[in-house]
């Protein structure tokens, strides 16, 4: 789901700190250094990197394309192979039977059977696509705030690692405490209460 | 500044509670929510609400569904102790719609419906329609973050523990 979709997840940031000299050129060299690749790299189970939000299948940065008014407008995108269980099991049976059949043995070890799924794996990795996401993100480098297009917990993690490498800035997710925190203009005294405060409930 | 992971555990019933107070004040006060909001025309309660009851170390969970639901079930639930941790809204501003779920325990916003924007025709198009769909994404957060704000306010003084709870709980257990 994206930011042109009919419907929208959304999970709110602050990009704390500041970039150093030309905001969209930082971010462009950023986005630039930690792109996806273009050509997919065969062995690993999955790639993350930045692609571009009207192009996500070619990433594209060139002449700030990814700045929309006083807004960044780029996407994540995660390349995952994900292997079928019952392919590894097929895969396995096949390659263990083959293995007792070479050996004359009726039984393997626990070491060899795990080095047989090890094979089997490395083995269907290489030959399995990449299935790719794309998550957009919006962010206002004005008002340090960032939206980003999904709710799930690997994708925002994935961002978050990956913000930090590619602009030297940590994004504080907004949930209850931070929003509280951060974004209500707490005085001294509330931000005292806050800390010590425990849950009520209607009915006590 | 609290650890992040521990921050998110810790204060996650202040969500909840948040979204309780949220549909009590949407029940009982929508004069004060126009308000806090003077674009608002009415802020109603969607086709979804869930409230868990975790009291008794016991997590007791409440599930509402369906666009003419009862909420019969919902209140009795909050009576009996439970807090709000989902809730699916539909926010209305002259004459646009905005329909979307909040979770308490993380404020994320989540199967969000915007107002009908332009068509994406040609590529010259997107610009127009991303900076359309901007602004009407910043209406809802910005709701959002400015009840969430009135809210904060208010739960973190006398206020609260004085009138709101006891309020909160009559209107619970009149209907």
């Amino acid at each position: 789901m994206g930011l042109l979709s009919s419907r929208m997840s959304i999970t709110r940031y602050q990009a704390a700190g500041q970039l150093d000299g030309s905001v969209h050129e930082t971010v462009y060299q950023g986005l630039k250094q930690h792109a996806i690749p273009k050509i997919e790299d065969d062995g690993s189970e999955a790639t993350v990197g930045w692609t571009s939000f009207e192009t996500p299948y070619a990433p594209d940065f060139e002449g700030y394309s990814f700045v929309f008014g006083g807004y960044m407008v780029f996407s994540l995108r995660i390349d995952k192979k994900s292997i079928p269980p019952k392919l590894i099991q097929k895969h396995y049976a096949l390659y263990a039977a083959k293995r007792l059949a070479d050996t004359g043995r009726h039984y393997l070890s626990g070491n060899e059977k795990k080095s047989i799924k090890d094979h089997v794996v490395n083995t269907l990795v290489h030959r399995i696509p990449a299935t790719p996401n794309v998550y957009d993100l919006v962010w206002e480098y004005e008002t340090a705030s960032l939206w980003f297009f999904s709710n799930l917990k690997a994708a925002n993690e994935a961002l978050e690692t990956l913000f930090i490498k590619s602009f030297n800035l940590h994004l504080i997710r907004l949930f209850p405490y931070t929003a509280a925190d951060r974004m209500a203009g707490l005085a001294d005294k509330e931000r005292d209460i806050l800390r010590d405060i425990g849950t009520s409930r209607p009915e006590e | 500044m609290l650890d992040i992971a521990v921050a998110y555990s810790r204060y996650k019933f202040l969500g909840n509670e948040f979204l309780t107070w949220l549909w009590f004040m949407i029940e009982t006060d929508q004069g004060r929510l126009r308000k806090y909001d003077t674009d608002l025309v009415s802020l109603t309660v969607g086709n979804r609400l869930v409230l868990e009851n975790t009291r008794s170390n016991a997590k007791e969970t409440v599930t509402i569904k369906g666009d003419n639901a009862s909420m019969e079930e919902g209140l009795l639930a909050i009576s009996k102790g439970a807090a709000v941790t989902e809730i699916h809204l539909a926010y209305k501003t002259g004459a646009q719609t905005w329909e979307f779920s909040l979770k308490g325990e993380s404020l994320n916003i989540s199967n969000l419906k915007l107002p009908e924007t332009g068509p994406v025709e040609t590529p010259d198009d997107i610009e127009g329609v991303v900076l359309e769909k901007i602004y009407l994404i910043e209406k809802v957060i910005g709701i959002v973050n400015n009840l969430f704000t009135h809210f904060i306010h208010l739960r973190l003084s006398n206020t609260w523990d004085n009138q709101t709870v006891s309020r909160i709980r009559k209107w619970a257990s009149s209907k």
